[in-house]
């Protein structure tokens, strides 16, 4: 029913790929695909408006016109002029230089705030940090124990006290203080940014917490409110950051777009999934180029890297230029993927990958996974190397053997046949684009 | 009573938008009070309905239309415009009725919430209670969240404020057992409501979807003739991915209606709107508020005046 904003772009840009030389009246139709896909996605529309007249006037213009490649040109200013509206630079977790660095998660209800403080907390323990987690959320039933438990999981420090919000957060610190733990999260209740009585009191917590941070927690599939509630929470306590959470779905998050244009504070972190280490850095240069459909190759490769070491990479890479791809390779691959996290997720951070015709209703799960390990399990070690002697009797065996059928296993082998054509493919591309990330049109 | 609580409802939607700081209240206004019907007009209206999360396509639809009436009635004042907005809204949503809803499903039967993550279905579901108790009706809460942390001593709570029975295994057990104990508790009562709180879940995750597939499955070979409603709960705030997850969710199960939450917001929850429109799924109850009595049946009136108010 809906195309995504990728798609959409992709589209407008295939169409543009066709001429030779940019009309205006080619630029007023792409401008108006773009309006139309960027109003879809949930960025508000006045934002629409200014950011649509931006790049007419920068597309028009002879900077397009007399320029060689015209799409090429229109591309770089639709993803320049987006990269700027999400902010320019990285962001991090700021530490304070004297501890304990104070954070406090502000939002309304149900955008993922007490999820996000315990995921905050293991990104800073993971820096070496020594959280603690304080329960301010006293009004959510069972928003208290739903930290603990948190807190028990991952085993994290949590400070909970049967009181008032200000009187939590006051002896929460000295806690930290005395226990020597240098990061403070504190979760607050969700509230709606038009209830004053709940606004008052973040007011009177941040009076008495001083964070050195606050960050607002949005849910990415907000709508056209994003911008009221940004606004709200802005003019009432002034936050440094915004946490963008539930991207593992499939809302294309214009609320982004629209925040950062609305507060300019910076989109610091986003937050995609139900595990404890599914919060990342946000990066707009990389937010705008998955907007605009190239994939999200650098956090991908950022990932790869944290669950493998770069000489494992290194031969991979050989191997695959030299098409020496095993299943011995798959499967270390697999195992190292699962690491990355849920492979759907990782499927989509793939260049190509929302838009490539087929894979769209490709599910993979990790069920599949399990399933394609078994079978390969079942393969002897000259098989795993030479897939190609795996004929019939050898095909019967392996189904026997991993419990599945001879269709799954001839499914593995097609499917080994294109990822390794793909992966030479990818190799290639990213050869070309350099690690400046050019576009491969 | 009846009275009392319809005017808390209209006043706390009211309440909402007057408090807000958008300028769309102060749009509408401005539109209607302009001298003539020009293509400015026409422009700010289908702003208005953007903004609203009304979305694009019923957007376009909706101002074409008028646009027709418009020029066979010969109407020129943008305040008889807006009476016009307001009817095709109202019509619009009347298309599909909200036939049945949790009060008129008849002495026993099971009610399945289901939803994206934080829309609010735990609190929506302890509103719901409160309002069948209200009824005289025995109301036991279903646990089955397993998943989160903590959902089943937030489901607990809302149990004891409401004064409903409750029905849980262990965090982390099997969503569908706890699901057919409850039911086979039901039938040996012989009368009485289930509510079952599942686990919120983005409709991308096929292992969930499948999971939730298999909670209405077993639901329905036990319930056996039980009135089965399932509805979905959106979040007011939501976008155009409400449509999506609808769809989602529509496919998986078959929706009997949808609760449309936090309207005491700024967000007009126009999405239900576009959600009932290409789905045919009624809106069946709205939520506004943190307070037990805050929920009540939607009417399009209602909800038309304060989406152009």
């Amino acid at each position: 029913m809906f195309q995504s904003l990728s798609d959409r772009l992709q589209n407008i840009f295939s169409k543009l790929k066709g001429h030779g030389k940019l009309s205006p009246s080619d630029v007023d139709e792409a401008m108006r695909e773009i309006r139309l896909a960027l109003l879809e996605a949930d960025v508000n529309f006045k934002v629409v408006k200014n950011f649509v007249n931006k790049i007419k006037e920068r597309a028009v213009g002879a900077e397009v016109l007399e320029s060689l490649t015209p799409s090429q040109q229109v591309i770089k200013i639709v993803n320049e002029e987006m990269t700027a509206l999400l902010g320019s630079t990285e962001s991090k977790l700021l530490y304070a230089s004297q501890p304990p660095t104070v954070v406090m998660l502000v939002g309304l209800q149900g955008s993922g705030k007490t999820t996000a403080t315990a995921k905050l907390a293991h990104l800073a323990r993971n820096q070496g940090k020594h959280p603690l987690l304080i329960a301010a959320d006293i009004y959510r039933p069972a928003a208290i124990d739903q930290l603990i438990a948190l807190g028990e999981e991952n085993n994290l420090p949590v400070y909970h006290m049967d009181e008032k919000p200000e009187k939590i957060v006051e002896t929460g610190l000295k806690e930290a203080t005395k226990r020597a733990l240098d990061v403070v999260i504190v979760d607050t209740a969700g509230r709606l940014h038009i209830d004053e009585n709940m606004m008052d009191e973040l007011v009177r917590l941040k009076k008495l917490a001083r964070p050195h941070q606050i960050l607002l927690v949005v849910d990415s599939m907000t709508g056209q409110d994003a911008v009221n509630l940004a606004k709200s929470f802005q003019d009432k306590l002034d936050f440094d950051g915004i946490i963008l959470t539930k991207l593992d779905g499939d809302a294309r998050g214009g609320a982004a777009l629209s925040i950062r244009e609305v507060t300019g504070r910076p989109i610091k972190f986003i937050s995609l999934g139900e595990k404890i280490n599914s919060l990342e850095v946000f990066h707009p240069d990389r937010m705008a180029s998955r907007i605009l459909g190239m994939g999200d190759v650098l956090t991908l490769i950022e990932k790869a890297q944290a669950a493998s070491d770069s000489q494992q990479a290194e031969e991979l890479e050989r191997k695959i230029r030299k098409s020496e791809f095993t299943f011995e390779d798959f499967l270390s691959q697999m195992r190292q993927l699962k690491k990355m996290g849920p492979i759907s997720q990782i499927i989509k951070m793939l260049p190509g990958m929302p838009s490539a015709s087929g894979m769209k209703n490709l599910n993979v799960s990790d069920k599949d996974m399990v399933r394609i390990e078994a079978i390969i399990e079942s393969m002897t070690p000259e098989e795993r190397i030479k897939p190609a002697i795996i004929k019939g009797s050898r095909r019967e065996r392996i189904a026997k053997g991993s419990g599945t059928s001879v269709r799954d296993v001839n499914q593995l082998l097609a499917q080994f046949n294109q990822t390794k054509k793909m992966m030479k493919k990818m190799l290639g591309m990213s050869k070309k684009m350099g690690r400046k990330g050019t576009f491969p049109f | 009573m009846l009275q009392k609580k319809k005017s808390k409802l209209l006043k706390r939607l009211r309440s909402g938008l007057s408090k807000s700081r958008t300028n769309l209240s102060y749009q509408i206004k401005n539109v209607f009070q302009r001298e003539k019907i020009t293509d400015e007009v026409w422009d700010d209206l289908e702003a208005i309905l953007i903004g609203a999360d009304i979305g694009m396509d019923a957007t376009l639809a909706i101002v074409d239309d008028l646009k027709k009436q418009i020029k066979t009635e010969h109407i020129f004042d943008p305040g008889e415009l807006k009476e016009f907005l307001k009817k095709e809204l109202i019509k619009e949503l009347n298309t599909c009725p909200n036939k049945i809803n949790p009060s008129n499903l008849g002495d026993i039967s099971i009610i399945l919430m289901v939803g994206v993550n934080g829309t609010g279905k735990t609190t929506s579901i302890g509103k719901l209670a409160a309002q069948l108790r209200g009824e005289g009706k025995s109301v036991t809460l279903v646990a089955a969240d397993t998943f989160r942390a903590a959902a089943i001593e937030q489901l607990q709570k809302w149990a004891e404020r409401s004064g409903s029975n409750f029905i849980k295994h262990q965090r982390g057990a099997d969503a569908a057992a706890v699901v057919f104990d409850a039911i086979q508790s039901l039938r040996a009562k012989g009368s009485g409501v289930n509510i079952v709180d599942t686990a919120g879940r983005l409709h991308t995750y096929v292992n969930l979807m499948e999971e939730l597939k298999k909670i209405k499955r077993v639901t329905l070979r036990e319930a056996d003739g039980i009135p089965v409603l399932t509805l979905l709960v959106i979040d007011a705030t939501t976008g155009q991915n409400g449509i999506v997850q609808a769809k989602a969710f529509h496919e998986a199960l078959g929706l009997d209606g949808l609760i449309l939450t936090k309207l005491d917001g700024t967000a007009k929850g126009g999405i239900a709107i576009a959600i009932q429109q290409q789905l045919g799924v009624p809106i069946t109850m709205i939520g506004f508020g943190e307070e037990i009595d805050d929920m009540g049946p939607f009417k399009a009136e209602d909800f038309v005046e304060a989406l152009l108010d």
